[in-house]
């Protein structure tokens, strides 16, 4: 079991390490930083003190093992446009994601799951198809196409709720209702498909076979089956709670995250981007770990599968 | 004296598709009636019908009595009083049956609390009992284990130690050692047998094995493409068939003694369901088959007082003389 664990935390690390190396290079291949923030206008001289005061002129393979040092030492770099300790930005913007993230999140799972849990167990019905044809727009409709229509029905149109900022609650409505809509959606499929494949399963007729009544049948016996496969999608979505409403808090101009990550993409300020990315890949592989945990907790088969490994 | 159950006219249909054609059968209480046939004859079809155990899409009609009680159309509640307390099922693949997720124990003590009322460790020690009774080594450790930890055949025995949880009056074995080794399986059919003359219970062997049949039952039916075709005494059955199909599902089995001869194959395939000849469906397959069988179906009529046949030329002819 410790073994187990062992090669899970190694391959969490290693994902981390991946994701870090990708982005540093992406980043310095896509553009020279003390251009962007110096402008195309500065002074030579001016552009290579910019250089030298955050290591940019050393080679790119000295720059990779010192920003590796750093993050070792727990140091993740400055922004360099305002010099504030990235991460001190990063942590100033996660409450504000998270009003919108964790309503969001609970909204998906409280519509979700019941949805697709009502439309499997009514399979061909009216509220079936009612059900899944929400659900297949729910998620084929882009975040920014269904944030731009909620704008134009309930702010231009009705005129009920506000367009963009963060100044009262009836600001996050919209940005909330945008994310947990397409996740709920996802989320009612999924449940669905896991609930109708095991109530296709035989353990399921050999429940009714001993008298068993049916709404027991469903509780005891069919939802803890198809919970295995439904907190992998859950697992996912925790994931991304930090970093999942980048286009949201764009199109409703709401200061989390997402947008200091747009905001600190354009004006290549490495260490922001990084620091970001970094949180992101670490919330990711933790909720993949819990998912992981939480497999084994609800499938004894995997339980005895990793004692023997 | 009224059967244990009495099954009358049982038609059942998916999407239009006719899979049983009007199945009469009566089981007497203690007694053991095997169902034989090759898939798709609509043996399990029959008993999940009468159990109301098949998805809604399932359109059946006739009836299905319990000592005199009906059970097609019944409600829900009335369902599960019947099922697993009154009449029990086990199938052909233990391993997918049970619930892998769920403890033997939470799964056989959920057998005792609905039927018998037992709770905590009355029910824990009846269920030491039943596994004791099934033939399951060591069943105070292993109650905490999951079926995915027990052997196919173990799992099997746990099946039945379940189905006899409710102390049923009928047990449906749905070709219970199908899925299980040649050794297993003796043991299995062997462990039915004992258990039905310890609690005189009445049971219905499916099975496409008439070998495993005979060996265990009192009567036998025959069935083919959603009908029963010949209805006999087990004995009678294996000596003397009457339906050529009968006949060409023991042709194919080799002779226990005497002389080693050629099996015989029965020619072509199980009809379609969907498009089935107009007269006896075995008609096609028939090498005894005349004019009359293709124009309509043969109903099954008493012969004999205990023996039915649906056939319009039963040979009578004793198998080893028409293999020669």
């Amino acid at each position: 079991m410790l073994r187990y664990f062992a090669i899970r935390l190694s391959r969490a690390l290693l994902t981390i390490a991946l994701v870090v190396t990708f982005a540093f290079i992406v980043l310095r291949l896509s553009g020279d930083p003390a251009l962007m923030i110096m402008g195309p206008e500065a002074p030579p001289e001016v552009i290579a003190a910019f250089r030298k005061a955050w290591g940019l002129d050393h080679p790119i393979w000295v720059q990779y093992l010192d920003y590796f040092k750093a993050i070792g030492q727990g140091e993740l770099g400055r922004s360099m446009r305002d010099g504030r300790p990235a991460i001190q930005l990063v942590l100033e913007r996660i409450p504000a994601t998270l009003a919108l993230t964790i309503p969001a999140f609970l909204m998906k799972v409280l519509l979700g799951i019941p949805a697709g849990i009502y439309a499997a167990l009514h399979r061909g019905s009216a509220i079936d198809r009612a059900v899944m044809i929400t659900a297949v727009a729910g998620f084929t409709v882009p975040s920014f196409v269904l944030a731009l229509l909620l704008v134009l029905i309930f702010a231009v149109q009705l005129g009920w709720l506000p367009s963009g900022g963060q100044d009262s609650w009836r600001h996050a409505i919209l940005p909330i209702v945008t994310l947990g809509f397409g996740g709920a959606a996802v989320l009612a499929r999924f449940t669905r498909s896991a609930m109708l494949e095991i109530l296709g399963q035989p353990y399921i007729r050999t429940a009714s076979a001993k008298g068993v009544p049916w709404r027991r049948v469903i509780t005891d016996h069919a939802l803890p089956n198809a919970a295995i496969p439904t907190v992998t999608i859950l697992g996912f979505m925790v994931g991304s709670l930090i970093a999942g409403a980048v286009v949201v808090e764009s199109v409703f101009s709401w200061p989390g995250v997402g947008r200091l990550l747009v905001v600190a993409v354009a004006n290549r300020d490495l260490a922001v981007v990084q620091c970001i990315l970094l949180l992101v890949a670490m919330t990711m592989v933790t909720s993949n770990l819990i998912v992981d945990f939480l497999y084994g907790l609800l499938d004894p088969r995997l339980r005895s599968k990793g004692a023997e490994a | 004296m009224t059967p244990l159950v009495s099954i009358s006219d049982l038609k059942v249909a998916f999407d239009g598709t006719h899979v049983l054609h009007g199945i009469d059968l009566d089981i007497s209480k203690g007694e053991a009636v095997g169902l034989v046939g090759e898939s798709g004859s609509g043996k399990s079809v029959t008993w999940l019908a009468a159990l109301g155990l098949l998805p809604a899409k399932a359109k059946v009609a006739g009836s299905v009595q319990l000592e005199g009680r009906e059970l097609l159309g019944a409600s829900g509640a009335v369902l599960d009083s019947v099922r697993g307390r009154r009449v029990a099922m086990i199938f052909q693949d233990p391993a997918s049956a049970l619930n892998p997720v769920l403890t033997i124990r939470r799964q056989l003590c959920e057998s005792l609390a609905l039927h018998r009322g037992l709770r905590g460790e009355a029910a824990r020690i009846e269920a030491l009992r039943l596994l004791d009774l099934v033939g399951i080594p060591d069943a105070p450790r292993r109650l905490s284990a999951y079926p995915h930890e027990f052997s196919g055949g173990q799992v099997q025995r746990i099946m039945i130690a379940m189905a006899l949880a409710g102390q049923p009056d009928l047990l449906i074995a749905d070709e219970p050692t199908t899925a299980l080794d040649a050794t297993i399986q003796a043991q299995i059919l062997d462990l039915l047998s004992a258990i039905r003359r310890e609690f005189n219970m009445a049971m219905v062997l499916i099975s496409h094995d008439l070998g495993v049949v005979a060996e265990n039952c009192d009567r036998v039916c025959v069935m083919y493409a959603g009908r029963i075709v010949e209805r006999a005494p087990a004995s009678r059955l294996f000596d003397d068939p009457w339906h050529p199909y009968a006949q060409g599902l023991i042709g194919a089995l080799p002779p226990l003694d005497g002389v080693r001869r050629r099996l015989q194959a029965i020619p072509g395939t199980v009809p379609d369901p969907r498009a089935l000849p107009s007269g006896c469906a075995f008609a096609p397959r028939c090498s005894f088959a005349g004019d009359g069988c293709h124009a309509g179906v043969p109903p099954l009529a008493p012969f004999e007082p205990d023996r039915a046949v649906a056939c319009l030329r039963p040979q009578r002819v004793p198998v080893g003389l028409a293999a020669e």
